[in-house]
């Protein structure tokens, strides 16, 4: 009884999280019109999606931005670890505590901040107001993944590079850049997961001329059910699955 | 300035760095402070004179009635998580160390996936000819499909649907540091099994227990696209109210007045999260 009760409950737990998404993707490939009935096995909702032109432009810039977002927020991440992590310099708890206010706040909070600093400084709002919101709540998580790194990592290698004659950007470059590959790896797959998926903080920085996914998603489904969200979401389902399992192995590949 | 020709790559790296944070974090911030006591302004959306105007109008009576409804259901979101939660981190903590990492990485899977479109998925489930109503009256189990949409309940089983994940990650850490010997010792010297659980378990998981109520009681309050897809126009959210306030009403300083509230709470409740913390630390010195 003892045993069994708390893994029931687990199993319990698991099921109902997963039925919906289970159900998402079960009536992705329904031939029916209605999203309730089951009309048999269909690859139509695929078919429309990828018919939509709109709907494939906004693919495409999600793509695109979720790309540069991870990339940017990987190389101003990666140096805001090293910074923390190397020099000592005035103010290293306010900058620790930016980070962390990132992190905490609630993610409307962000959004409202941003765009009414856009609206002030003048900033069009479209792609660089997005690019500059998603890099900024991706930062935080860039930092702590190298940072953990950064904390197991033997300090006589930079020391040994520097007596050689090694600049800092040298000893950068050819020594903690390469050990903390994993690291960079995994912070950018999971910058590009999250800035695909955020609604709230694009909702208010993005512009009518660059649509994005999540957005369309967001008016598709206020008005109704629409069962190429479905199909839709199975996709993107698909593809943070793939993303997770990469960064997973890079991080425990890296660590034997 | 010898620094500077010295170490040029680590001038330009806190440059950038500092940059980067003082525009983009700081700065924004200060301006919500700032946009908080102004004046709102149809054209340039705030203006002076500096005034306590957008205070005032949260203790309104139409939208405090808003802000504790809104309140009532981030903490009944939070209550829910904590007793899915609890049981779930400590039934996990059992498990062999393989087979936890296999569970944890599940409960991530979903949380990675975008999150409108699981709302969404609940959506076809509890809609009145979704698969839930669907299957009751297959059963025989009712007449007429039950009401679910756009009801209260449907907005916060949306929220634990979309928060649990933050509510179990900490418990789960919580659990995970117990020390079995404690228990043990608890059990020797007398102790029954819900003396040792109020007495010695949930003590020690408190800061656990603090540290999911801030993840999930927080976000819970913004996430305005759940009422919007589940909730109808009597269950919103303060994120909801904030939205309305920049996006269309544009009262800037209404706005940014809720979302100070929103974020003196989370500071609140950290500082009780830090103390608890301490407490516990000095107790097992």
């Amino acid at each position: 009884m003892t045993r069994w009760l708390p893994r029931a409950y687990l199993v319990l737990v698991y099921l109902l999280l997963y039925v919906p998404i289970g159900v998402l993707v079960v009536f992705s490939f329904n031939d029916s019109r209605s999203g309730y009935t089951w009309g048999g096995l269909s690859l139509r909702w695929y078919q429309s999606l990828f018919n939509n032109n709109a709907m494939v432009e906004a693919m495409w810039n999600s793509l695109w931005l979720a790309l540069s977002a991870a990339t940017v927020s990987t190389v101003i991440g990666a140096l805001t670890a090293l910074a923390l992590h190397r020099y000592r310099f005035r103010g290293k708890k306010v900058l620790n505590g930016m980070l962390f206010v990132v992190m905490m706040s609630p993610e409307i909070v962000l959004a409202i901040s941003l765009l009414a600093l856009f609206l002030l400084v003048g900033i069009q709002l479209g792609y660089v107001s997005l690019l500059l919101a998603h890099v900024t709540f991706c930062l935080p998580f860039v930092v702590i993944t190298v940072m953990a790194r950064l904390s197991g990592f033997d300090e006589s290698l930079p020391e040994a590079a520097r007596d050689l004659g090694a600049s800092d950007f040298t000893m950068t470059r050819t020594v903690l850049i390469p050990v903390i590959m994993p690291a960079l790896l995994a912070g950018w797959l999971l910058g590009f997961t999250l800035s695909l998926d955020d609604v709230v903080v694009s909702t208010f920085v993005s512009g009518p001329s660059y649509e994005i996914l999540p957005l369309r998603i967001y008016s598709m489904v206020r008005v109704g059910l629409k069962p190429e969200v479905n199909a839709l979401g199975t996709l993107l389902l698909v593809f943070s699955l793939v993303m997770l399992m990469l960064s997973q192995w890079i991080l425990t590949r890296s660590k034997r | 300035m010898p620094s500077i020709t010295r170490q040029p790559f680590r001038t330009a790296v806190l440059v950038l760095v500092w940059g980067w944070l003082l525009f983009l974090v700081l700065a924004p911030n200060l301006l919500v402070v700032g946009a908080s006591v102004m004046t709102r302004d149809p054209g340039t959306f705030i203006s002076l004179p500096l005034n306590l105007d957008a205070y005032r109008q949260l203790f309104d009576p139409l939208y405090l009635e808003v802000f504790l409804h809104s309140l009532y259901m981030a903490a009944m979101t939070t209550l829910v998580c904590l007793l899915i939660g609890y049981p779930f981190a400590w039934a996990l903590s059992k498990l062999g160390k393989q087979r936890q990492l296999l569970l944890i990485f599940l409960l991530i899977v979903p949380f990675w996936t975008n999150s409108l479109v699981r709302t969404y998925a609940l959506k076809m489930l509890l809609a009145t000819n979704g698969l839930i109503n669907s299957a009751l009256m297959g059963l025989g189990w009712v007449d007429e499909p039950l009401q679910m949409l756009y009801t209260e309940g449907a907005v916060i089983i949306g929220l634990v649907y979309l928060l649990l994940p933050f509510m179990i990650l900490p418990l789960y850490s919580v659990f995970d540091d117990l020390r079995q010997e404690l228990l043990l010792a608890s059990h020797d010297l007398g102790a029954g099994r819900f003396a040792t659980f109020i007495h010695v378990i949930v003590p020690l998981t408190l800061p656990g227990v603090l540290a999911g109520v801030m993840l999930v009681l927080l976000p819970a309050m913004g996430l305005f696209f759940v009422p919007d897809i589940l909730g109808g126009s009597r269950n919103l959210l303060v994120g909801n109210v904030i939205k309305n306030q920049f996006l269309d009403a544009r009262n800037w300083p209404f706005g940014a007045a809720a979302s100070i509230v929103l974020t003196v709470t989370m500071a609140i409740l950290m500082l009780a999260h830090r103390l608890s913390k301490q407490r516990i630390g000095e107790e097992g010195a």
